[in-house]
Formats: C-alpha cells, sequence, structure tokens
C-alpha cells in the first residue's frame, strides 16, 4: 500500500502529458515500410517515407518532369555514353557528412555491389562513375540508356551518409541516415515511423513542421476513421467508396492524383503448354474480349468514378499516351463477329487468376458479366497474391488480372513486359518490331524521338494485345480541412516541403 | 510439486519439436515462393538468386529443417524475410503488446464472466438468468471485427473519447496505453466472458445440485457463504482450465482485432509473415505461442491442486 502514493502521482503525471505536439503531422499508410535503405528497398509505401527521409539526385514536378534536387543540372554526351551532373554545395547528411561527388560515387557503387541491394538493374546500365569535382560526377555507361535519370529520381539516385553506410553495411535499414527534409528517430515494426525536421537542409526554410509519424494502418475503413477522429492529419489510398463521404465532409480535405501505373489483363500467349488456347494463340480473340469490357461502367461500378480508364500502360493523363489511340467504347457485335473470325463456334472458355481480394474480385465479376454478353464464359480463380505471380511466372495460368505501380521512365512500364527476355514477361509475349522499337526508344535522349517509337510499338500491342489494359488508379489523398500545402504527385508520393498543420 | 512441475516441462519438449517440424513443413507446402514476395516487383533475377542462397531456399528441406533448429539452440531464430529484423528481436517486441492485451483482455473477461454465471445459476429461470444468457449469446455471436469498427466509429469518431487505433507502451505513456487498450481488450473480452459466463454456469448449477450443499445449507450457513465458500470454489476448477486454454489463445495473438486496432502485437506480426512467406517469423512464432500455451496449461494443473486438495496425493 506504500506505493500507491507513487502510482497516483504518476497516473496523474501521465494524465497531463500531452500526446500531439503543434507542428506534428500524423500521416496514415495503407502498409508498414520495409527496410528503410534506398539500396534495399522494395515497396511503393516505403517511397512515401523516403521521400521526406531521404534526398535523391533528381525529383519529379506534379507534371512527370524532371527537376533538381541534390543535382542542379545535368547533361548527356552527344552519343548519349555519359551523363554529367554537378551537385548542390549547400546540401549534407543527417550525420552531419557533406554531399559531395565522393558521397555519390560511394552511393552508386553501394547499389551496384551491396549483396542485399534492389538497385542492380536500375544501374545496370552504368560501367562507373567519377568525381571530376567537388561537386560534379559524371556516369559513364555500358550503352546510351535514356532511362538513367529516371532511376536517379527514384531510390537509385537517393543517397545515404557513406559514413554511416560503411559502419552499419545491409544494417543502415534499421537506423538510415539520408539527407532529406526530417531525419529518422525512431521505428516501432508495424506501430509507427516518427521522423523530425532536419534543420540543416537546404529547404529547412520550407519545412513547416517539426515532427511526421507515419502510422500503418490496413484497414481503410479504420484509417478514415482515424482521420475524422482527430488522430491522423493525413492519409493516403483512401477507397474510392470513401470519396464521396469525404468530399461531403467540411472538417476534411480530398486530392487525387492519377497514377503512372496500369492494371489490366495479362493473357498467356506463349508461355508453356496453356497457351496453346485460342486466346492464347489469336489475337482477334483477345481483341474481342477487350472489345466485350466497357471500361468507363467498370470505372463507375467498381471505383466510384475516381479512377482512369485505360488502353495503354501510360495514362491518358501522361505526356506518353498515344492520343490517335484512345479507349474504345465497347463494341458486342464487334466481339462476336472477330470471335467468329477467329474461328470460336459456340462459348469460349477463360480462366482468368486474380488477387484475392473484394474490389479486385469485384472488378473480375462485372467484366465477368460483360464478356458473358460477348460469347466468353471467363472462371475467376481468386488467388492469394504470392502464389498467382508464382503460378504467372511458371506458365500455369490463362490469364491473369494483374497491374503495375508505374514508373516515371516510360520504358519502366513497358519494356521488361513485353520485350522477348522482359524479366516480367509471363506472358513471354515476342515480337521482332516491338523488340526493336522497345530498345530503341531507352537509347535516345530526345523525348520526341522516343515518344514516335512507343507509338509505334503500341499500335503494335493495340492488336497483339498480350496485356490487355483496363484502367489507371488514382491516388487518394484525404486530410483534416487544416493541412494547407499539399500538391498531388502522379507517383503517389506524399512531398511534405510547403506544407502547413494549422 | 517441483518433480511433478519437472517432468511436465521434460514432456513439453518432444510436444515443441513436434510442433515446429509440423508447421516447417506446412509451410513448405504452401505454394508462393518467399523470394518472389521479397525481390520486389521488379523481380530482378541477380536479387533472387542472392536471396535464395542467403536464405538457403536452395537446400533440401530436411537440412534446411536442421540449420533452423541448431540456430534455435542456440538461441537464434534466423532473421525475418520482410524486414530484415532479428526474429528474437521482434519478438521481443511484440510479446510485451500480445502479453498486455491477453491480460486487459482476460481482464475483462473475467470480471464480467464468473459473477455473470454466478449469478444466472443461483438465480436460475429469473430475469437475471435470462439477461445473462442473452448478453452471452450476443458476446458469442457478434463478431469482433464488426464490434471493433462500431466501437472505433461511435466511441472515437463520433464521441471522441478514446483514439481511434494504434498503440503506446505502458512505460512510455501509462494513460495512453491504457487508452488505445481499453477498446481492443473489451472487444476481445466480451468474446471470451460470453463463454467464461456459460461454463461457470453450468459448473456452478451441478455443484449447486450436489449432498453437500444442501447438508451446508441444513447447517444454517449465510447463503452467500454457501454460494462463494462451498459451491464456487469447486465450480472453479474447470473455469480454471478454460481461462488458462483462452489466456493461451490470447497470447497467439488476436489476428482480427490488433489488425482493426492497429496493434502491433502476435496477431499482426503473424498474418503478415505468412503473406510474406516470411518462414523464419512463422516458425518463431508459434514456436513461442507453443511454450506460451504449454506454460498455461501446467500453470492451470498447478492452480488445479492448490485448489483441490484431493489431487495432491495423485501427483
Amino acid at each position: 500500500m506504500r506505493q500507491r502514493p507513487l502510482w497516483a502521482a504518476l497516473l496523474a503525471t501521465a494524465a497531463f502529458a500531452g500526446h500531439v505536439s503543434a507542428a506534428d503531422l500524423r500521416i496514415g499508410l495503407q502498409e508498414d515500410p520495409d527496410a528503410l535503405d534506398p539500396a534495399q528497398a522494395r515497396t511503393f509505401v516505403g517511397r512515401i517515407v523516403f521521400e521526406s527521409l531521404c534526398d535523391k539526385l533528381v525529383n519529379i514536378d506534379n507534371a512527370g518532369n524532371f527537376v533538381p534536387e541534390l543535382a542542379t543540372e545535368w547533361a548527356w554526351s552527344a552519343d548519349g555514353m555519359t551523363l554529367t551532373m554537378k551537385l548542390r554545395t549547400d546540401a549534407k547528411f543527417h550525420d552531419g557528412e557533406p554531399i559531395n561527388a565522393a558521397a555519390v560515387v560511394a552511393n552508386i557503387e553501394r547499389g551496384k555491389t551491396l549483396e542485399e541491394s534492389r538497385r542492380k538493374s536500375e544501374l545496370a546500365s552504368v560501367a562507373s562513375v567519377a568525381a571530376t569535382g567537388e561537386h560534379e560526377v559524371v556516369f559513364t555507361l555500358t550503352k546510351p540508356d535514356a532511362t538513367l535519370v529516371a532511376q536517379l529520381s527514384d531510390r537509385a539516385g537517393m543517397l545515404v551518409s557513406p559514413k554511416a553506410a560503411a559502419e552499419l553495411g545491409a544494417g543502415l535499414g534499421k537506423n538510415p541516415v539520408c539527407s532529406g527534409e526530417f531525419k529518422f528517430v525512431e521505428r516501432i515494426d508495424q506501430d509507427r515511423i516518427v521522423l523530425e525536421k532536419f534543420a540543416d537542409h537546404w529547404n529547412a526554410a520550407n519545412v513547416h513542421i517539426d515532427r511526421v509519424i507515419f502510422l500503418p494502418i490496413p484497414d481503410t475503413t479504420v484509417r478514415l476513421a482515424n482521420l475524422r477522429s482527430g488522430d491522423l492529419h493525413m492519409l493516403e489510398r483512401l477507397a474510392p467508396s470513401d470519396v464521396a463521404g469525404v468530399k461531403a465532409d467540411a472538417a476534411l480535405k480530398f486530392e487525387s492524383a492519377v497514377s503512372q501505373g496500369y492494371q489490366g489483363i495479362t493473357v498467356n500467349v506463349n508461355n508453356g503448354a496453356r497457351s496453346e488456347t485460342p486466346f492464347g494463340k489469336d489475337a482477334r480473340v483477345r481483341q474481342a474480349l477487350s472489345l466485350a469490357i466497357d471500361r468507363e461502367v467498370v470505372n463507375q461500378v467498381v471505383f466510384e468514378g475516381v479512377y482512369a480508364p485505360g488502353n495503354q500502360p501510360f495514362p491518358p493523363t501522361s505526356v506518353w499516351y498515344d492520343q490517335s489511340n484512345p479507349v474504345q467504347p465497347r463494341d458486342v457485335a464487334k466481339a462476336k463477329a472477330l470471335l467468329a473470325e477467329a474461328g470460336v463456334t459456340g462459348r469460349l472458355a477463360i480462366e482468368m487468376q486474380a488477387a484475392n481480394n473484394p474490389v479486385q474480385l469485384q472488378l473480375m465479376q462485372v467484366i465477368q458479366a460483360m464478356a458473358a454478353e460477348a460469347g466468353i464464359d471467363i472462371s475467376i480463380k481468386a488467388t492469394e497474391f504470392a502464389t498467382m505471380l508464382n503460378e504467372q511466372t511458371a506458365g500455369n495460368y490463362d490469364s491473369t488480372q494483374v497491374g503495375w505501380s508505374g514508373r516515371t521512365d516510360p520504358d519502366g512500364n513497358i519494356h521488361a513486359f513485353v520485350t522477348c527476355k522482359g524479366g516480367l514477361n509471363d506472358s513471354k509475349f515476342c515480337n521482332d518490331k516491338v523488340e526493336a522499337l522497345l530498345n530503341e526508344a531507352r537509347t535516345s535522349t530526345d523525348q520526341a524521338v522516343r515518344k514516335a517509337k512507343y507509338d509505334e510499338a503500341g499500335k503494335i500491342l493495340a492488336e497483339e494485345l498480350p496485356i490487355i489494359y483496363l484502367y489507371h488508379q488514382t491516388w487518394l489523398w484525404a486530410m483534416k480541412a487544416g493541412v494547407s500545402g499539399f500538391v498531388p504527385y502522379p507517383d503517389g508520393m506524399i512531398r511534405l516541403a510547403g506544407v502547413k498543420v494549422e | 510439486m517441483l518433480r511433478y512441475i519437472l517432468r511436465r516441462v521434460l514432456i513439453a519438449v518432444p510436444t515443441l519439436i513436434l510442433v515446429s517440424v509440423f508447421v516447417f513443413t506446412l509451410q513448405k507446402l504452401l505454394p508462393g515462393d518467399p523470394v518472389l514476395a521479397m525481390a520486389g516487383e521488379d523481380r530482378d533475377p541477380a536479387t533472387i538468386a542472392f536471396l535464395r542462397e542467403k536464405y538457403r531456399l536452395n537446400d533440401p528441406i530436411l537440412v534446411q529443417y536442421f540449420v533452423w533448429l541448431g540456430d534455435v539452440l542456440r538461441g537464434d531464430l534466423g532473421m525475418s524475410l520482410r524486414t530484415g529484423l532479428p526474429v528474437t528481436e521482434l519478438i521481443a517486441q511484440k510479446l510485451p503488446v500480445t502479453i498486455q492485451l491477453a491480460i486487459m483482455s482476460m481482464f475483462w473477461a473475467l470480471l464480467i464472466g464468473i459473477p455473470m454465471g454466478i449469478v444466472s445459476a443461483v438465480r436460475k429461470g429469473t430475469w437475471a438468468d435470462w439477461l445473462a444468457n442473452i448478453v452471452a449469446l450476443s458476446g458469442l455471436s457478434v463478431p469482433n471485427f464488426w464490434l471493433g469498427i462500431m466501437l472505433i466509429l461511435l466511441v472515437s469518431v463520433n464521441l471522441g473519447w478514446l483514439p481511434a487505433s494504434g498503440y503506446e507502451s505502458p512505460f512510455v505513456d501509462l494513460k495512453r496505453s491504457f487508452q488505445t487498450m481499453l477498446m481492443p481488450s473489451l472487444v476481445l473480452g466480451t468474446g471470451l466472458a460470453a463463454a467464461l459466463m456459460r461454463h461457470t454456469r453450468s459448473a456452478m448449477l451441478g455443484v449447486l445440485q450436489s449432498d453437500y450443499i444442501r447438508t451446508a445449507r441444513a447447517k444454517g450457513l449465510a447463503e452467500r457463504r454457501v454460494i462463494l465458500r462451498h459451491a464456487f470454489r469447486n465450480a472453479l476448477l474447470p473455469v480454471v482450465t478454460l481461462t488458462a486454454l483462452l489466456f493461451g489463445e490470447l497470447l497467439a495473438g488476436a489476428v482480427l482485432t490488433e489488425q482493426i486496432f492497429t496493434i502491433p502485437g502476435f496477431g499482426k506480426l503473424v498474418v503478415d509473415a505468412v503473406f510474406n512467406r516470411d518462414y523464419a517469423v512463422v516458425q518463431g512464432v508459434v514456436l513461442v505461442t507453443a511454450v506460451g500455451f504449454i506454460l498455461m496449461n501446467l500453470l492451470a494443473d498447478v492452480l488445479y491442486v492448490l485448489l483441490n486438495p484431493r489431487m495432491r496425493d495423485a501427483l
């Protein structure tokens, strides 16, 4: 009983301990990120945290153009074999180490050589990188690679302190030392990631938040409830079904941006015995299915009209979208005619894998109903995601409803999927013309030249349809009305410079 | 007594080995390649090859098992594939959270379940019995995730009394720790209270009809004393067993409740681990849970002996 006063005192202290201080920003994430090391990271959600934690050489603006971050300017050599970058002179790492050419060299080498690195393929074209001045580096390539700047605008271009990296090795992910607007404070797995303002950051005057707390809350309903109750200031990936409710709530704000990725149907056209079907072997059958689908209705019914219907690897909002090949309206009669032309008599049965979650299955049911009207009977195989990918790689599938989160450079949305030896080409589609065009497109640094090649390849792909593109997800954010200065970006990231909390 | 406990602990060893073999093989039977899940969206072949080598996924399954077992005997539960953290560290992080949730839930379950069970047995057939039964039936039939979301909407969103979800350690902020745990423990506790109430009620009914209770009443003992001291103590035995089993279950993590209230406990850890094919984490959690279960059972048996002197001869 003697301890009672102590307990009482503890309780009283706890009762007065305020939890949320004025310039905290609490952000609800859909998942818990993986390792917080730019070299090792692999998840989309991790990139959201990196955007505040780790500066990179190049960033993008909200139209998808490259803008300076740690690199102030860059230039390609005429033959496209070297890229010269000039660096800021006023940037430092969170541990006080200077950011200079040597730090860039150390980071690129780390990305290329660290055993655990997931950046190796992104930096594969870099033969060497050298410091040609205190604040100037030159990348020498093995072959021209226009996608390199885009890679350097993402995790491959994020710099960690070479000193910390040398000390911690692969353990850096537990205690990241970068140079972003916020520095790492603590992380409790599956609970929170806490960052605080880095006072020595070159852009510190434009940062109005003292602490950022990222809270992974996987359930969308609960994430929104946390926002409404005031436990969060902002959340990412609002469910489309909640958009109307958020818009109607005066205490909340809504922002959105069409993503760089896509969702579609990957068809097994040449991956083992299961491709030996009319659907796998005859492009007209795939065209029939594509024509049977009303993409606008899919968007309205399944996604409350907030996503963007699509028919290409790039969203209609992208500069890389081919405007001469717009989304076709539904045409059941033409679909039936194409099936007849392909010699399909009677009804055609197709099996389609889909991720085992309510939204994806609802999408599949709508497509199933539409396809049935054209004479195609889809049997939906709801599969857990990791298993689904396995089946797809192994060729043990007819078709899969699957997507891609998207990349800033167009090459990242198309090359690996439809070139003959592409690492993600699970349909095993292979077409010499497409192959040549896509390989040429990645070597030119002239946007107009590249666009012409993607358009030309796109026309063949629209005929062949190894992937039937369906729609582009829209990134949906909800925030308290008191949060101002937030700008939505097509990459789904949250950029906190300029953001204020009332 | 000590020898009894020691014997029980020794018997637990083969059980644990069996559990580990079982979980190990079951996991390997799961379709889906952990390396594909880990390599990221780009599925870089070099990364895939490196990961297979690093986590010994190319070795025969028997070799993998014995390597794992050898590490476990040295106190190393391996590395989590998802986070890159040692499994022991993850377990050390999550176990206190799960234990806190389990204790608080059990507190509500006992506080509600046992008095309700006694009252409904003693007042059998009256409105109090009916009421207790209705409450118990609802507690058993309302799904946790629904009750959880409804509570969040009512208590956090509409009334603004408690944080909607999340967790705080009691050592950092005691008040907030209780605030964040209140709703999840109530959701879990009411479900368990229903089971406890039903068991207490039927055990009490059985005991109340026995001869010695009639004798006690005939001796003129106060009804209160008859019920609490004579009847309840004997009715307690099956309830103790049930409580220990329920507590063991709570230690395995409450998957749905933890997911809804975003509590970083065992349930969330193991679900994420299964989806990411994070073998080492699943193995480690199952092992620790099995140990917890065995300990709870042992505790129940020891309590039995303390409650029932006749059992001491059986040792």
